[in-house]
This record gives C-alpha cells, structure tokens and sequence, in this order.
C-alpha cells in the first residue's frame, strides 16, 4: 500500500478518505464506473484502492481509444499503408496495436512507410513536405482529439493539399455510457465523468444519465484528490438521493464545452449510423466519419478498404474487460501470454487500458511480495 | 492521449495568429490555437495541450499541478517526448524526431 504522506496534500487526502468512509452505507455495495483511461491509470498508480472501503468498487470504463478499437479496422487502416507510394501516420499509441497480420511497427520492419506523430498537423506537414507521396493520417480518439483533426483537415481543404487523408475512427463517449447502460450483465450506480472530453462536450451531454437513468454523474479531474472528492460528491448525491451532474475539475471544464472545438467537429464530422466496438458490439451514432464536402481528404472515400469484421483471438476476454464485467486478471490470458511487452489485445498496449494499469502497478506489485515472501530472508535451512 | 499537457504560453506568432510558442517542462515548441479562438489565451497564460493543439486554459496553480501528476505517473518523459515531437513549422523539430524515430528502430 502506499503511504498516504507520499500524496501531494496528504492531510487533505486522509481527510477526504475519511469521509468516503463515513458518508459509504456499510450495507451497500457500491460499484462506480470511471470512464475514462487516464482515471484508470491514476486510480492504479495511486493505489486509490487501497483507500476506499471494501464496499466500493471501482469498474473500469470504456475510455481508451486504442483498446475500443476492433481488429477490422487496424487492418482497414493498414491495407491503405501497403498501397504503393503511402506514408502511413499515425499516433505512438497505436504502433504496437496488433491487427491480423501484425502491428504498424512490424509493417514498418517489413518495409512500409510507417511513422510516428505526434499531431495531426505534423501529418498535415509530412503531406506538403511529401507532395510525390500520399499520407494518410490514421485519426483515433474520443471527443478529446477529434477537433484537433477536424481543423487539420480544414487547413488542408484550405491549402488544397492533395496528397493528404485520414483514416477516421474518432468515437464518441456518449453512446458508450448509454451501451454500458443498456448492457443486461451491468449494474452501475454512478459515474465518475472523463475530464478531457469534457473539456470539449462541456457537462450538459450527460443529463439524461442523471434525469433519464437516475444516475449520478461527476466529471472529474486526474489527480488522486480529484478522483476521491470525486467519490465523495457520488456518494453525497446517492446518500441524499439526488441526480446530478457535477462538475469537480471546473478549473478546466467549463459547462457549456470548447464552442470553437465543436464548430470545427460539426464542420468536418457527421455521425456514422453505427459503429463496432471492441467489447461493446455496434453501436448506434457512436462514431465519427468525414463529411461529403471533406470526401477528397476521407481515406474510406479515396481507397477501397476491405472492410472485414476480425473476432478477437478467442481465449482474450477484451470484451467483458472493457464492459467491466470482468477485471483483468480475471482474463485468462493476463500476465501469461498477454503483458504489455507481448500484448494480445489492446487493453494491454496502451497506458490508458485497464490491463496494462493494472499489469504495471497491481500485478508487478502482487509478484513482488510474493517472491518476497518465498525468498529466506534468513539462513532459513537451519532455523526452525 | 486522455492526459492532458499543460504548458506556458511564451510568445505569440505575429506572423501567424493560430500558433504560439509554449514551453512544456522546459521544451518549445509551437502549439496551434485554433481551438481556442473564441478566448484566445495571452503570453504568460498556461493552457492544457492535446495533440499539439492548446485546448483550454487553466490557472498557473493548476497547471504546475498537473505537471506534477504527470510527472508521478510516469508519463513526464512520455509528454516531453510528445512536444519535443511536434513539427509545427520548425525544420530542427522535425530533424530530431526522425533522428529519435531512427534511433528507435523499427
């Protein structure tokens, strides 16, 4: 366990634990859902857990990009990098993603022209410093990333780039709440909110969890105290009976969103009819695709993607992981054929995935005391 | 990518009013502002960076918090890497990305 003197406010974290203590029913089990990864990875590297009583439960969300993400389309997305003259671009994340036939770094070792960036408007810049080559830009990400492509591909309609697409597989977290919702196997009682997204979509989007589903709801920023006066407020609105959306990380979300950041994702994006996602299954209005008025800069629209649907290998329980049903070492390929220096599924590959958080915090920690515990401290053959 | 960088505003570019130099955890590097164009941030200001694009402003406090955080997550060199990694219009930029992406190996 970690000590809570290691925390930045440590009083104030004693103190805010405490009252999670007082304000939790003894009787009631409490299952709050954090949506988004970068909770996930705080909640373990923190050991927040270790803090909680017993009684309440942590479900890791659908919230990382990359592990949402079903097979088909890494494999769509890299039929276009095997096309002559391409420069497939694509984010760090997304490198050890394995599609069918091998991750975007092992195309790059097998000769494809894969690269790293770090934003899309360096694809943009790889596209103009390239004009005898075509770069398509791979786009992944929630509500979080989505702008910031949307203004790329208007800066590139702007400059009439020709030589320049995007793979689009923006999602968005709405309809994945409603999934998880809708998802018989799923009991729920509140949400902790994403932060960043909400940067963007504001705190209005989630009202019909509140009013609709009698759910509460508190958008929450990263830190350990975040996520535990996060906790509290949950726990106040369930203990009161009320349903709310609050905001905790108000000194970055405002209410109403990025107004600028929404134009941008209404100019460029409409709604696909339904999308696949690892786990969830096809969900309706959930994602992303390019406009017509953007169609010369939509990869779907200029090559012909075979467009199959890849099941998971059988054995990984991806699925159940990310719907919260299962935690990731109840998979039966977690820490054995599955690590983060071997991923299998993608909730393995990216810091954001629970399995990867919890491999690198929980599981190495777990071993460790167990060789600790197997190791004679002492000259354990004579003593008794 | 959920995680945000925060980074100081240090100039505006009069030659092109979307971008700024901002320094993130001692690095610069030019970040667009498009997305903040109905509350444009000033020099001196601190803002949460997503994929090279400025996507809110926060306050100082704040911010060096967050620094923090990222730092105790382990994501601090991950997030230098990034900015260091944005090629908005800088040539040297992009010449140290591809000297670390060869480095990297396939």
């Amino acid at each position: 366990m970690r000590f809570v003197d290691e925390f930045r406010e440590p009083e104030l974290i004693t103190r805010t634990a405490s009252e999670i203590r007082r304000l939790a029913d003894a009787k009631r089990h409490y299952r709050f859902m954090e949506v988004c990864g970068g909770h996930t990875h705080s909640i373990y590297r923190f050991g927040l857990k270790d803090l909680l009583p017993s009684n309440i439960e942590l479900v890791h969300g659908p919230g990382c990009p990359v592990c949402v993400l079903p097979m088909g389309r890494i494999d769509d997305g890299l039929s276009i990098a095997e096309q002559p003259g391409v420069i497939f671009a694509a984010f760090g994340d997304m490198m050890r993603v394995p599609g069918t036939r091998g991750t975007p770094l092992e195309y790059k070792a097998r000769g494809m022209d894969v690269r790293i960036v770090y934003s899309p408007s360096d694809a943009l810049k790889l596209a103009r410093n390239n004009p005898e080559r075509h770069v398509m830009f791979f786009a992944i990400g929630f509500e979080t990333t989505a702008p910031s492509t949307a203004l790329t591909l208007m800066r590139a309609k702007a400059e009439r780039l020709r030589n320049f697409s995007v793979f689009c597989n923006h999602v968005t977290i709405i309809p994945a709440i409603r999934a998880i919702l809708d998802s018989p196997d799923m009991r729920i009682d509140a949400f902790i909110g994403p932060g960043h997204v909400s940067t963007v979509i504001g705190c209005r989007p989630y009202g019909w969890i509140a009013s609709n589903e009698g759910k509460p709801i508190v958008v929450s920023g990263f830190e350990p105290l975040d996520i535990l006066q996060s906790i509290v407020m949950l726990l106040r609105q369930l203990n009161e009976n009320q349903k709310k959306v609050e905001n905790q990380y108000k000194r970055a979300v405002p209410w109403e969103g990025n107004r600028a950041a929404l134009k941008a994702m209404a100019e460029v994006f409409e709604l696909r009819p339904y999308f696949e996602w690892r786990g969830l299954g096809f969900i309706s209005q959930s994602a992303l695709r390019i406009r017509a008025a953007y169609a010369e800069f939509d990869a779907e629209h200029r090559f012909s993607v075979p467009g199959v649907r890849v099941t998971d290998p059988k054995a990984a329980q991806c699925g159940e992981v990310l719907k919260g049903v299962l935690k990731p070492a109840q998979c039966k390929l977690f820490g054995k054929e599955c690590t983060p220096e071997h991923p299998i599924g993608a909730l393995m590959v990216s810091s954001e995935g629970s399995c990867a958080a919890y491999y690198n915090y929980e599981h190495r920690k777990t071993q460790a005391l167990t060789y600790l515990s197997q190791t004679p401290v002492s000259i354990g053959e004579t003593s008794v | 990518m959920c995680l945000a960088i925060p980074g100081k505003v240090v100039e505006l570019l009069p030659e092109d009013r979307s971008l700024a130099v901002v320094d993130v955890l001692g690095v610069r590097r030019k970040v667009d502002l498009g997305l903040l164009q109905e509350d444009p941030p000033l020099a001196g200001d601190w803002v949460l960076i997503h994929v090279g694009f400025a996507m809110s402003k926060i306050g100082e406090a704040d911010a060096l918090a967050q620094l923090r955080m990222l730092t105790e997550l382990g994501e601090s060199d991950a997030a230098r890497e990034e900015v260091q990694g944005y090629g908005l219009g800088e040539e040297e930029a992009d010449e140290e990305a591809e000297a670390a992406e060869s480095n990297a190996g396939p």
